[in-house]
């Protein structure tokens, strides 16, 4: 069952207060990112639900929210998600490359998880790191100047932590 | 070296911290604005330092503030747009990463012009990490006495709250952006009413991007007219300008908006030349959104004077001949540089940030796309260069918001300066997959300096 613990509910209750009385609908970016963090990843319809229902909402207000927004995933995503940009700063310092050796070397095409289960291959628009291109975003930070030999070790430092984890 | 005002302090060990950044001279301007000025002098000195919106619109900052309603019991609200997704544009997060006390202290200052309790920074979702360090600079203000209540015992309350983005270019449009506040999908609202009537929950709101806002220290600092000295004309104080692309050295450079676009870009103190010393074809000066500009046109203006990076010059002759400044976004392609698929990138990218609404962006962006990728595949034909001239130009103009402008003129002046390219991909279909169209007619005839 879809049920924040008792540490995210005191994130929850930081986010919603930082609007007016009667404006909490405000904070259901913020939460659905929360969410997403919590379980698993992803936005499932319970998990949308549930966000719903905390900030008494109508469902469908989450839904079109969920589904605008890039960064929301309304599919299972793999433990590791490398969010490759491919606008045209990266694609003139060489994204398109980068890209088709990761496709090569986990296997998969865009849009499509590894089927362990442990790497998603998705291509971004811009994430302004245009200096400092090619790039991804993996969690929460960039992985930038990428070269084969970087996109190696990103593998293995993932595998590596994904052993450990377990 | 030029003037620098936001980045002089950037690289100072430990500037990221509160003691170091108010050791080094920080929120001085608070104490300057709360301890001996009116909320109203505050705003007439950034009207007479001539500062102009950093996030590409280039609308005067102090005439926008003078714009919001003052309704009795109407609280308003600053809104700070850190929402930076222009393709080519890091500046925002260059200045957040580095010096975030920087934006702290410029919005306390402008919260207070403004008459703005609550204030928040609404930040692209992908820069997450900025999120903490904004977060802890924000605390650290609060235990100094600089946010909370009672500011310096100037009886203004104020108070800033960070709100993270999910992935969506319009947001950076202010009225999608405070939709998106509010928790809706970022479609930008009909205007009138602006924001500055109703704005942030139908509350008078004033939306300013990060690097104006950051601006205000040094213009309460200094005084409005002694910024509006530095810099030339109508372009004045100095602006970040991010550079990517095939040059030597990709980054965040603070200009005083004096020097010459050929300085900027061959000159060892900014982008020190192009890359593995091949010869410059083109260039989009101000973001993605702006024209590109072949080298020829770039470096000098039709009437065969020097182009400069500011405002007017990098406009000069219009759309026929020049671009803009915009965000500063500035994206360098070297001469081996595919015209035709660098704006299939960007045509994609307009097409995956179309927000939906209205029917010539979304169909027009989606149409631009296919149309390029089929002429880049080789699988063109002529009549189809006419054709994305004839949707682009039904899309400008035609939309609520400008993402149809911006994502019309790119398509545009690619067509516009390099058709002899797109032909070029129609006549050797085959050939156009293996090999660049190279230089042309519109390269840089210009004296290129020696190692470039």
């Amino acid at each position: 069952m879809v049920q924040f613990s008792e540490q995210q509910m005191q994130e929850f209750n930081r986010l919603v207060k930082r609007y007016p009385e009667g404006k909490q609908k405000s904070a259901l970016l913020p939460v659905l990112h929360l969410a997403q963090e919590s379980f698993g990843g992803w936005l499932s319809v319970e998990t949308m639900d549930y966000v719903a229902n905390l900030l008494h909402l109508e469902p469908i207000e989450v839904y079109e929210v969920a589904t605008f927004y890039s960064m929301f995933n309304t599919q299972p995503v793999g433990k590791y998600m490398f969010e490759v940009c491919q606008t045209g700063p990266c694609m003139l310092n060489g994204s398109d490359d980068i890209i088709a050796y990761i496709k090569e070397k986990l296997g998969i095409n865009v849009g499509e998880t590894t089927p362990d289960g442990m790497f998603t291959l998705k291509t971004v628009e811009c994430l302004g790191a245009c200096g400092y291109a090619p790039m991804m975003q993996l969690g929460k930070h960039y992985r930038e100047h990428l070269t084969k030999e970087k996109v190696d070790a990103i593998i293995e430092e993932c595998r590596n932590n994904a052993a450990r984890n377990n | 070296m030029g003037v620098k005002l936001l980045l002089a302090k950037a690289h100072v060990e430990g500037i990221k911290n509160y003691d170091v950044y108010r050791r080094e001279g920080g929120y001085q301007s608070v104490e300057k604005a709360l301890k001996t000025m009116t909320p109203e002098a505050v705003v007439e000195e950034v009207k007479k330092s001539g500062l102009r919106g950093r996030g590409g619109a280039g609308f005067p900052t102090g005439m926008k503030w003078s714009f919001i309603a003052k309704p009795e019991g109407v609280p308003r609200h600053l809104v700070c747009n850190a929402d930076e997704s222009e393709p080519g544009t890091f500046k925002d997060r260059y200045l957040m990463e580095h010096i975030p006390h920087l934006l702290i202290e410029g919005l306390i200052v402008s919260s207070y012009a403004l008459g703005s309790n609550d204030t928040y920074i609404y930040i692209r979702g992908e820069y997450a990490w900025i999120v903490d360090i904004l977060e802890k600079a924000i605390a650290e203000a609060h235990q100094n006495g600089w946010l909370g209540k009672n500011i310096l015992g100037s009886g203004f309350d104020c108070n800033i709250h960070v709100q993270r983005g999910a992935g969506a270019y319009i947001c950076g449009e202010e009225t999608a952006l405070l939709e998106s506040l509010e928790g809706k999908r970022g479609n930008p609202r009909i205007k009138p009413p602006f924001p500055a009537v109703k704005g942030l929950w139908e509350r008078p709101t004033v939306v300013n991007n990060v690097e104006s806002l950051a601006a205000v220290v040094p213009i309460i600092n200094m005084g409005g007219e002694e910024y509006a000295k530095i810099g030339v004309g109508r372009s004045t104080g100095t602006k970040l300008i991010s550079a990517c692309g095939n040059i030597n050295k990709p980054g965040v450079y603070e200009i005083d908006m004096t020097i010459s676009v050929e300085e900027f870009i061959y000159s060892d103190e900014y982008c020190g030349g192009i890359k593995n010393g091949k010869r410059l074809k083109a260039c989009i000066p101000g973001g993605s959104s702006v024209p590109i500009l072949p080298a020829n046109l770039l470096l000098k203006t039709a009437k065969g004077e020097t182009r400069y990076m500011n405002y007017e010059s990098l406009s000069d002759g219009g759309f026929a001949t020049g671009s803009m400044m915009g965000s500063g976004g500035f994206i360098v392609l070297d001469e081996d540089q595919c015209i035709v698929k660098h704006t299939y990138t960007l045509a994609r990218f307009y097409r995956h940030e179309s927000c939906g609404q209205c029917s010539p962006c979304r169909e027009g962006t989606g149409w631009m796309e296919k149309l390029l990728l089929r002429l880049d595949k080789g699988e063109g034909k002529m009549s189809d260069i006419d054709l994305l001239w004839e949707i682009q130009s039904k899309i400008e103009g035609n939309t609520i918001c400008p993402l149809g402008d911006a994502a019309a003129w790119p398509v545009a002046a690619a067509i516009r300066h390099f058709r002899d390219e797109f032909e070029w991909h129609v006549l050797h279909p085959h050939e156009a997959q293996v090999r660049n169209f190279g230089l042309a007619h519109y390269a840089d005839p210009l004296q290129v300096p020696a190692g470039a």
